[in-house]
């Protein structure tokens, strides 16, 4: 795949602010991957936060030993150092660091128990239900991707269903009138819906299909704090296409090309298709 | 906070660890709850189907009428419900808090289905590969146990805590996969910490009651590959 030019720096985060609880710019580091929903997640959530933080994008085909010390077990982005606890790993423990360590700065939990229990439960959906499904349509083609588009279309029902008539029904965001940990989980994985339309021609998020799904998607994509941190659609778009030209070309079954594409994306990003952060 | 008037239950299943851990949580607690044994294999129960939808499996803990599933959710809501009650089952420093949630979270998606899949294995070679695979689990947890339980009984410290339940719910399968395929996975002389930590955790009395036999999960396990078998052949 070609070498892609690295990001431009995010920009300068606000200065984190209230109740004296604040990290300076050093005490923060985040390893990512700029095509890496999960890399987003934590992003999304320092900017939501106004947490400085230092940024060090890995090259996933030649990792650091930084992010190989600091992640041992899975050797993946996102990591999260701060000084001088140590490195948390994996994007969900990582949220739930960021609301325990910095408890006064914009919470991403909402603080009812029962609450907090939902936000989770659908977090782990998209995780291991959504992203995987979503992952198996861009690695397949024909009828296995037929069948892997019918299983995504049955999560998003399920997910409209909860907006419509259930746990998130007349809310805004998922988080309520503010953006919270759900709406970090699923928004950062679901702009490449969009793309994978594009690249695939499959058709994911009708909004005739899902109209709540798709409003609350294009609301969150409109939040400035998510437009400073998803990359261009085009930047997207190029990566992907790259990416499903390399699986297509690899084989002609469709086992084997699932195969290729988590080979693929587990050497090379934490796209949906590794549901393992 | 709850009251003494708003009813608990949990739909359960007798040989399930991650039932267990719910059963674990509510006693260090001191909270009582009604246990209601559910069909999960051939024909889901009503209630399943009604509070579990989406994924039509136990645990389900039932709160003023509510419904949470998932054991990490459970053992997390029930820690923030009776906060305050009882020991904590999270640590309190949040850098702990993390790691336990990291440690917790590899049980369930890499050790505990490693382990599982020796018994699964349809050939030696499938059998050594998961064999390999989770004995370096054990390897990355005895680790793991030395620093968070700095010289203490358990993850937890002084008490049981969240890695504690996660991670010693899964015991009585351990000691299953051992009858069954003959391999003893927390082996004292290649893991001393952990095989320790096991026999206390297993000591407990809570423990101690919930635990099943050995040999009833031996028969519930050939029981449940059979049904598996005859789906599958079905297809």
């Amino acid at each position: 795949m070609d070498p892609l030019s690295p990001p431009p720096p995010p920009p300068a985060t606000a200065a984190a602010a209230a109740a004296g609880e604040g990290a300076g710019c050093c005490d923060l580091k985040l390893l990512g991957s700029w095509a890496s929903s999960y890399t987003h997640r934590v992003q999304l959530a320092l900017k939501l936060k106004g947490l400085e933080f230092e940024y060090a994008e890995e090259d996933l085909s030649n990792k650091s030993p930084a992010l190989l010390q600091s992640n041992p077990v899975y050797q993946k982005v996102p990591v999260l150092l701060h000084s001088p606890r140590g490195a948390v790993t994996e994007s969900l423990v990582i949220l739930h660091y960021l609301d325990d360590a910095f408890p006064a700065l914009r919470p991403l939990l909402p603080s009812d128990p029962f609450d907090r229990a939902l936000a989770r439960f659908w977090c782990h959906f998209a995780d291991d239900k959504l992203g995987p499904a979503v992952g198996a349509v861009f690695a397949s083609s024909g009828e296995a991707q037929k069948a892997a588009v019918a299983q995504v279309h049955e999560n998003l029902k399920l997910i409209e269903n909860e907006l419509r008539e259930g746990a998130f029904k007349g809310k805004r965001f998922f988080g309520g009138d503010g953006i919270g940990i759900l709406d970090i989980v699923l928004g950062c994985g679901s702009y490449w819906l969009a793309v994978f339309e594009e690249v695939t021609e499959a058709k994911l998020v009708d909004p005739d299909a899902f109209p709540l799904f798709y409003a609350w998607l294009k609301d969150f994509e409109a939040q400035e704090e998510v437009k400073d941190t998803i990359p261009a659609i085009d930047r997207l778009l190029e990566y992907a296409r790259g990416l499903r030209q390399m699986i297509l070309s690899h084989t002609t079954t469709a086992t084997a090309a699932a195969a290729a594409a988590t080979t693929a994306a587990a050497t090379s990003t934490n796209i949906a298709v590794d549901s393992s952060t | 906070m709850a009251g003494s008037g708003d009813k608990v239950t949990l739909l359960a299943e007798w040989p399930s660890p991650y039932v267990h851990r719910a059963q674990i949580a509510l006693e260090l607690k001191g909270v009582s709850y009604e246990y209601l044994e559910q069909e999960v294999w051939v024909n889901k129960s009503e209630l399943l189907l009604k509070y579990n939808p989406v994924h039509k499996k136990v645990p389900v803990l039932i709160h003023k009428g509510r419904p949470i599933c998932e054991s990490t959710i459970i053992l997390q809501y029930i820690d923030e419900v009776w906060a305050g009650i009882g020991p904590s089952i999270l640590p309190s420093d949040p850098y702990e808090r993390a790691v336990a949630r990291f440690w917790a979270s590899y049980v369930d998606e890499k050790w505990f289905p490693s382990s599982t899949k020796i018994m699964k294995a349809k050939t030696e070679e499938e059998k050594a590969e998961a064999v390999e695979q989770s004995l370096t689990g054990l390897n990355l947890l005895e680790e793991a146990y030395e620093k968070s339980s700095k010289g203490k009984p358990f993850f937890g410290g002084d008490n049981v805590g969240y890695l504690d339940i996660v991670f010693g719910s899964a015991l009585c399968w351990e000691k299953t996969i051992e009858k069954i395929s003959g391999i003893k996975l927390i082996d004292e002389t290649k893991f001393p910490l952990l095989a320790a930590w096991a026999q206390r955790f297993s000591a407990i009395t809570i423990v101690k009651e919930l635990t099943p036999e050995t040999n009833k999960l031996v028969e519930f396990w050939k029981e449940l590959q059979a049904i598996r078998n005859a789906n599958t052949s079905g297809n």
